[in-house]
Formats: C-alpha cells, sequence, structure tokens
C-alpha cells in the first residue's frame, strides 16, 4: 500500500527518520494496541500513538470523566465531565488522527474477559492505577505471550518496564503479590501531580512505537525509575525469579485471576 | 566495607544484613520492599540472614501502583 500524499504530509517527522523510514510507519499503520485505563498514564499514551498513525487502538475503562481527572487525564477536557472515558478518549484521538480505528471498551477488566480482550493485539499498555489490575495484566499477558508496558505513578514518581515473552523477566518475578490494601494509606492520602503521567505515560507510548518499528533497546529486564523532585531517573537491572509464580520454571497460576479490589476507587 | 546502595556508593559495617541495612536507610514501607544484590533477588524471609560483602550493589525496588493504595 502506498502513502497518500496526506499520510506523507502527516508523517513526514516519522519517515525521514532512518530508524522509522516509510517501513517503519507502515507497520505503525498496521500495529494494534490496546491500552488498558484511560487515565493518568492512558491519556498521553493514546494520544501520542494516535497521532503516531497506529492503526488500531483499543481503549478499555469502565469509568466516567470526573472534574477531578482533569488535572492530569489531558485526553479528556471539561465539557466530558460525565462521559464514558472511552468515548471521550476516543474522540480526542479521532480528533487528531481520523485515520486511527478506536476499540472502545467501556467495561471493569478482570478474570473472565481479559484474554480475550487482549488477544487481538500486539502490544498492551498498562495504564491502570490499582494492584489488582497489575498483576491481572502482567498474569494474562504472560500466559498469552504477549508483550507489555508496566507502569506506575505516585506523588512526584513514577516508574515503568517492559515485558516481551521470552526475553526478561514479568513483573510477578520483581514483586510476587499485591500488598495488602488495609496495610497502606488510603488514595485520599496519596495525590499525584499531573505532568507524571504526562512523562510516564508518554515513555510507555515511546516504548510501544520501539517495540513496533523494532528498533533501540526497550525495558526489558530494566525498571526506569523517575524521582521528579530530584529530577532523577534510574534505570535499574532486574533480574528473572526462576521461581516466578507465573513466569518460573514451575508456575503456580495457569491462567488469569481476581484479587479483590480495594473500596477506594479514584 | 564499601557498598553500592540504591546507585550511591558509601561505607558500611562489616557484616551488615539486608534486614539492617533496610533499617539504616530508612526504607519506605520495608515490609513490601523487594531487594536485589548483585542482580540477584533475595526473598523477603531472608532478609535477615542474608549478609551483604564488600562490593556488593544493592537495589531497593518499591510498588508504585497509582493513587489507590498511596505509597
Ligand atoms: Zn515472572
Amino acid at each position: 500500500m502506498a502513502f497518500s500524499n496526506e499520510q506523507l504530509e502527516r508523517y513526514s517527522r516519522h519517515i525521514i527518520l532512518q530508524e522509522v523510514g516509510a517501513k517503519g510507519q507502515k507497520k505503525l499503520m498496521d500495529a494494534k494496541v490496546l491500552i488498558i485505563g484511560a487515565g493518568g498514564l492512558g491519556a498521553p499514551a493514546a494520544l501520542y500513538l494516535a497521532a503516531a498513525g497506529v492503526g488500531t487502538i483499543g481503549i478499555a475503562d469502565a469509568d466516567e470523566v470526573d472534574l477531578s481527572n482533569l488535572q492530569r487525564q489531558v485526553i479528556h477536557s471539561t465539557p466530558d465531565v460525565g462521559k464514558a472515558k472511552v468515548l471521550s478518549a476516543k474522540e480526542s484521538m479521532n480528533a487528531i488522527n481520523p485515520e486511527v480505528t478506536v476499540n472502545t471498551y467501556q467495561e471493569f477488566v478482570d478474570a473472565s474477559n481479559i484474554t480475550d480482550l487482549i488477544a487481538d493485539y500486539d502490544f498492551i499498555i498498562d495504564g491502570t492505577d490499582n494492584f489488582p489490575a497489575k498483576f491481572l495484566i502482567n498474569d494474562a499477558c504472560v500466559l498469552s505471550k504477549k508483550p507489555f508496558s508496566h507502569a506506575g505513578i505516585i506523588r512526584f514518581k513514577g516508574q515503568l518496564m517492559t515485558y516481551v515473552p521470552g526475553a526478561g523477566p514479568c513483573y510477578r518475578c520483581v514483586f510476587r503479590e499485591p500488598p495488602p490494601p488495609e496495610a497502606v494509606p488510603t488514595c485520599r492520602q496519596a495525590g499525584v501531580i499531573g505532568a507524571i503521567g504526562g512523562i510516564i505515560g508518554s515513555l510507555q507510548a515511546m516504548e510501544t512505537v520501539k517495540f513496533i518499528i523494532g528498533k533501540g533497546d526497550l525495558l526489558t529486564g530494566s525498571l526506569l525509575t523517575y524521582d521528579a523532585l530530584k529530577m532523577e531517573f534510574r534505570k535499574i537491572k532486574l533480574p528473572k525469579a526462576k521461581n516466578c509464580a507465573v513466569c518460573g520454571e514451575s508456575p503456580s497460576i495457569l491462567k488469569p485471576f481476581d484479587y479483590e479490589q480495594a473500596v477506594c476507587k479514584l | 566495607m564499601k557498598l553500592t546502595v540504591s546507585g550511591n556508593e558509601k561505607e558500611y559495617a562489616d557484616g551488615l544484613s539486608v534486614a539492617q541495612l533496610i533499617e539504616l536507610e530508612k526504607v519506605e514501607t520495608p515490609q513490601y520492599v523487594t531487594v536485589s544484590v548483585n542482580d540477584e533477588f533475595v526473598e523477603s524471609g531472608a532478609f535477615a540472614e542474608t549478609s551483604l560483602n564488600a562490593g556488593d550493589i544493592v537495589e531497593f525496588l518499591y510498588f508504585m501502583g497509582g493513587g489507590q493504595y498511596g505509597f
């Protein structure tokens, strides 16, 4: 398939890059990426991937846009308050790039639907805000052999890693079990600076693009941490855990399962 | 002995255990931290009995989930 004149112009800054070129742009246009969570991380990731011309983007989120989301979830605007997040996200993505097919899933992602949900996609972005969802996404992606980008943000800090099947540790290698919800402060006591989502979510989009075009080094076997107050990035080497319950030598997790959700919701 | 902890090389007492280092470094939420020494994970049940050696590279890895649990 040849590019139209409009596509050549729209993606000219990509096509001129040696690492992307027409071939890489074509790969982006053929790619299918699923973003779970249209929040602080998912918002910038979705915007950059839509702008980049990723052909199909799935976005899953059960929630509606709340006024308290707008401080960081830049894909939603003030008139979107009360609207389904996936719909608001789709409108913003298609306003940037009408060529992108956006599939919306306005539902809670759980053990009953995650395997089917990820099956159609080449790469998954974890943009969720809670540990049960993060462990679920990890387990489902490991079991279905899907690459994914994990990230977490809190206050002035963020971190991310990339899982590629057969090439390094999974999230559960590093963190065995979600921490018990009663052991830690509730969401109201925490907080997050808006731009942290922009930085870490954009890094997730960058990992996705690199995976699709097959260039550069991914954060497989590494955790990149960012402390905004210290203005410090660190790349920490991550080993694989031989006894990992899902990707180890004798795994005990053979299908995705749900941990109990904490009562506190964002 | 010298250890490199979270990327910083510093002097520590000989024979220090991982558990003692966690206390000394005032690690946040110590019961949920993951520790690696020279790119190998230390099982959390073994923090007290794992002693560190000169030149060891220690990393603390923290849960970061988003707003929900408030780390
Ligand atoms: Zn694993």
